[in-house]
């Protein structure tokens, strides 16, 4: 397709350990169009911090393709940036908030002003204008995850990509922060790979909803969803539209649950 | 990139869970058949952590020797003339040579002898006196400036008083290493007393524990920690205090041995006996080590250097 | 671990008097106990004279006779200017050493057994070593400090360079920074309190280090001056020698803590939120 960004192409990881080879990811493809935000759903262990960390180019597959732009990915690409559950533990606490946004836009060739520019418009985007002067460890964790989120807007990748970054926040701020992503994804177009475990979540925020299947992980289902792209945790959730739509879900992690999802012969 | 390897299990339609039967041996060194549930696609494969233990292993050695050939070379080229830098074969050599001595090791019973008194004696001083001040937060702030003020005092410095107290014997050497080494644990209890969780002692408090039930259910678990690493460090520092003693003050043990030697230019004596203290540092921190890990074999975080 | 004692709780208000009441009360407690204690050895040595403790009044006046005037200039200044120096040279080796060895794993496992067994020995016992492949110059007296003062620094560099914590680095790695970036913004600041703690270990035996290659074999120095005192049965002239190293040691103390104040900031302010 012309406007493909990413593509996955048949993934196979396997991990040695001291019990054995564990195969965490068996057979997953698919691909990402421009400006989509997709979501990635399955069960416990299935493999899906593997998969994206794949995608990142931090880990080698033992198999299969990873493309971004018709590029072949084996290290961290310059255009993607990541957004880990653990905002603790991704932030740097000896730089400010405006430090620790700034700096991987360190190495791109950029003047004093644009690369200020960049952060104040990151800073704002997020909601943080405030904050620029205070250390990360003197915030809320919905606020440091927001600078990790205001780090990855500043470096202006193509494809943002979240692993959980809302599993560790209390239901409020995860609401806000949800309502976040979605208006950085209208009003900025980006790309946006979101992992999550919160099926709800999923649903609320995708446009096309990824179920794993359990471990040797392979898509289970690729799913549209087909609710307007203006949505609000109030209203939206309240579609009969979303129930069903969950309740599929749902439904189809139970099945990757018990293993009684069949894979469709290669 | 992992080739891919055979594998153990068809990939089929298997049950959430396959029980496989290995072989597991006991510490007795008896097999037992142990029966692991495990997740399907386990491919059975040979562990890396092995090959990770050996390599390092062998690296080591190959320091240790690499360290040996270097010190030979450096009097065989006569980079240093062999009279001030003898080469190792010799100094092993005498090493040995000592160690079949009596005397030897009459020597270092002296230097452990001084170590073990001075390193109970600071011990037992600090943990009462650590204990009590750190309880009582008015003697702990108003002790703080004067423990500030001699902490830093280099122990050396009161060689000279103790030579005048005590002349050249034991007691002379016991100021200097009680002195430095009251301070190491000392130290490490106020820390582990001031620790105590707070959630933990109003918990206490609210189930009416006395004063004395407090130190034993709270205050000396939470302590245990710190008060290993004091007696670590500790150890260390006694240990260098004392061979410093025997240095500078004559004290009889090992490190008046080096003086005796280097006096009669017996180079080589003076180098394996250098050797002799590292040795004798490397067990005392290994045991200490190992004393600290098996007390705190229960306890969920084991402090590193980094409390120190 | 700070390099002080372990915190004392005081309270902070500004402004009014509380703050000059707790300003009077802070220094009763600093002043308190120490004024006490020379008090009791002055009326100490008052009642029962013990030839070796002389009364702090005569301390007193032996250390100003003794060391303000030529013999600051002529032995204690040329020994602080080694201890700086000294312990510079170690910081800078020895973190530079141990950023190089703590990345580089191979070159950590060969070295490991050797490290360690060197930081076992004894620093004072290297002093005839060093005396031997030396000569008794002031090259001599440098290295054995240094000899003694950079292994903390060096093992602590190795072990704070190594256990950089793996979601940092891959946050790094994912935004693409360079290995240059990455010790610079990200290895070295995460290592800074591990290597802090070894520099304050490394000031401690630099200054034991000074104080034992100046007592023997060696005509000035500080360490040579005490023990001049001491054989020469200068007793208060001795002590007021033990009381200026006392001084130097609490110096280094405070330049220490000023340093890692500045730049642990952020560490202290972390440990700060955790425990509030």
């Amino acid at each position: 397709m012309a406007d493909t960004l990413l593509s996955v192409q048949n993934l196979k990881k396997v991990y040695s350990s001291a019990a054995g080879d564990v195969e965490a990811i068996g057979d997953i493809s698919f691909t990402m169009r421009r400006g989509e935000l997709v979501c990635i759903v399955g069960p416990s262990g299935c493999g899906k911090t593997t998969l994206l960390k794949c995608i990142a180019g931090l880990l080698r597959p033992t198999e299969g393709l990873i493309e971004l732009h018709g590029q072949r990915v084996t290290s961290p690409p310059p255009n993607m940036a990541l957004v880990f559950q653990e905002y603790g533990r991704s932030l740097f606490p000896w730089l400010t908030v405006r430090g620790n946004v700034e700096l991987p836009l360190r190495h791109k060739k950029l003047s004093r002003s644009e690369r200020d520019s960049l952060v104040d418009d990151a800073l704002s985007a997020v909601g943080l204008e405030h904050t620029a002067k205070s250390y990360p460890w003197q915030l809320s964790g919905g606020m440091q995850q927001r600078v990790a989120i205001a780090r990855a807007v500043a470096y202006q990748p193509e494809v943002l990509i979240m692993d959980e970054p809302f599993a560790a926040v209390d239901a409020q701020t995860r609401a806000d922060l949800e309502d976040l992503i979605r208006s950085l994804h209208l009003e900025r177009g980006m790309s946006i790979l979101f992992v999550t475990h919160d099926i709800d979540e999923s649903v609320y925020l995708g446009e096309r909803v990824v179920v794993l299947s359990s471990s040797p992980t392979w898509v289970q289902e690729d799913l549209d969803i087909d609710l307007a792209a203006e949505r609000d945790q109030i209203t939206t959730r309240a579609l009969p539209r979303f129930t069903e739509l969950r309740t599929h879900v749902y439904q189809q992690i139970q099945r990757a649950k018990r293993g009684e999802a069949t894979r469709p012969a290669a | 990139m992992r080739d891919a390897s055979p594998r153990g299990i068809p990939h089929s339609r298997s049950p959430a869970l396959v029980l496989r039967y290995r072989p597991r041996h006991r510490t007795d060194g008896t097999e037992l058949l142990m029966a692991t549930a495990e997740a399907p696609m386990v491919l059975a494969s040979r562990a890396p952590r092995t090959r990770r233990t050996t390599r390092k292993a062998l690296l080591g050695a190959t320091g240790i020797l690499g360290f040996l050939v270097t010190w030979q070379l450096i009097p065989t080229l006569g980079i240093v003339d062999p009279r001030f830098l003898p080469y190792a074969t010799d100094t092993l050599a005498r090493l040995v040579a000592e160690a079949l001595d009596l005397e030897f090791w009459r020597n270092i019973g002296r230097t452990m002898t001084a170590w073990t008194i001075g390193l109970a004696i600071a011990s037992l001083a600090a943990l009462v006196l650590g204990t009590i001040i750190g309880l009582i937060p008015f003697l702990r702030r108003a002790t703080h400036s004067t423990v500030e003020f001699l902490r830093p005092i280099p122990s050396v410095a009161l060689i000279p008083l103790a030579i005048l107290l005590f002349g050249f014997q034991l007691p002379a050497a016991l100021v200097i290493i009680v002195y430095a080494t009251f301070w190491q644990v000392f130290v490490q209890v106020l820390y582990g007393v001031a620790d105590i969780d707070t959630v933990a002692r109003d918990t206490a408090r609210s189930y009416g524990l006395t004063g004395r039930a407090q130190v034993f259910s709270l205050v000396l678990p939470t302590a245990l920690p710190y008060v290993m690493t004091g007696l670590r460090l500790g150890a260390a520092v006694a240990l260098i205090l004392a061979i410093t003693a025997e240095l500078t003050i004559g004290v009889p043990g090992i490190g008046r041995e080096i003086v005796f030697a280097q006096g009669a230019s017996d180079f080589t004596l003076v180098y394996a006996l250098v050797i002799v203290t590292g040795l004798i540092g490397l067990v005392v921190n290994m045991g200490f080590r190992l004393i600290e890990r098996r007390a705190l074999s229960w306890h969920q975080s084991v402090r590193g250097e980094e409390t120190s | 671990m700070t390099t002080m004692a372990p915190p004392v709780p005081i309270s902070r208000r500004r402004t009014g008097i509380g703050a000059w009441l707790r300003t009077g009360r802070g220094a009763a407690y600093a002043l308190g106990l120490p004024i006490l204690l020379i008090i009791f050895w002055a009326v100490g040595s008052s009642i029962s004279p013990a030839q070796f403790f002389p009364s702090p009044l005569v301390i007193a006046e032996a250390f100003v006779d003794t060391w303000i005037g030529p013999a600051f200039v002529d032995d204690v200044l040329p020994s602080l200017g080694r201890l700086a120096v000294a312990i510079i040279l170690s910081v800078v080796i020895g973190i530079a050493a141990g950023t190089v060895i703590g990345l580089v794993r191979w070159l950590r496992e060969l070295l490991e057994p050797m490290l360690e067994f060197f930081r076992a020995i004894p620093p004072p016992v290297l002093i005839p070593v060093v005396t031997l492949l030396l000569g008794i110059t002031d090259t001599m007296k440098l290295t054995v400090i240094v000899a003694g003062a950079i292994w903390p620094v060096l093992l602590n560099t190795i072990e704070g360079v190594r256990s950089t914590d793996s979601i940092m680095t891959e946050t790094s790695r994912s935004f693409a920074l360079t290995r240059a970036q990455r010790l610079r913004y990200l290895v070295l600041p995460a290592a800074s309190p591990r290597i802090m703690t070894g520099v304050r270990q490394a000031m401690s035996i630099a200054l034991i280090m000074m104080v034992i290659s100046e007592m023997f074999n060696t005509s000035s120095g500080l360490g040579y001056r005490i023990v001049y005192f001491q054989r020469n049965y200068l007793i208060a002239e001795m002590w007021s020698g033990i009381v200026l190293l006392g001084l130097i040691g609490v110096l280094l103390a405070v330049i220490f803590t000023l340093v890692e104040r500045r730049v642990l900031r952020w560490y202290h302010g972390i440990k700060e939120v955790e425990r509030g």
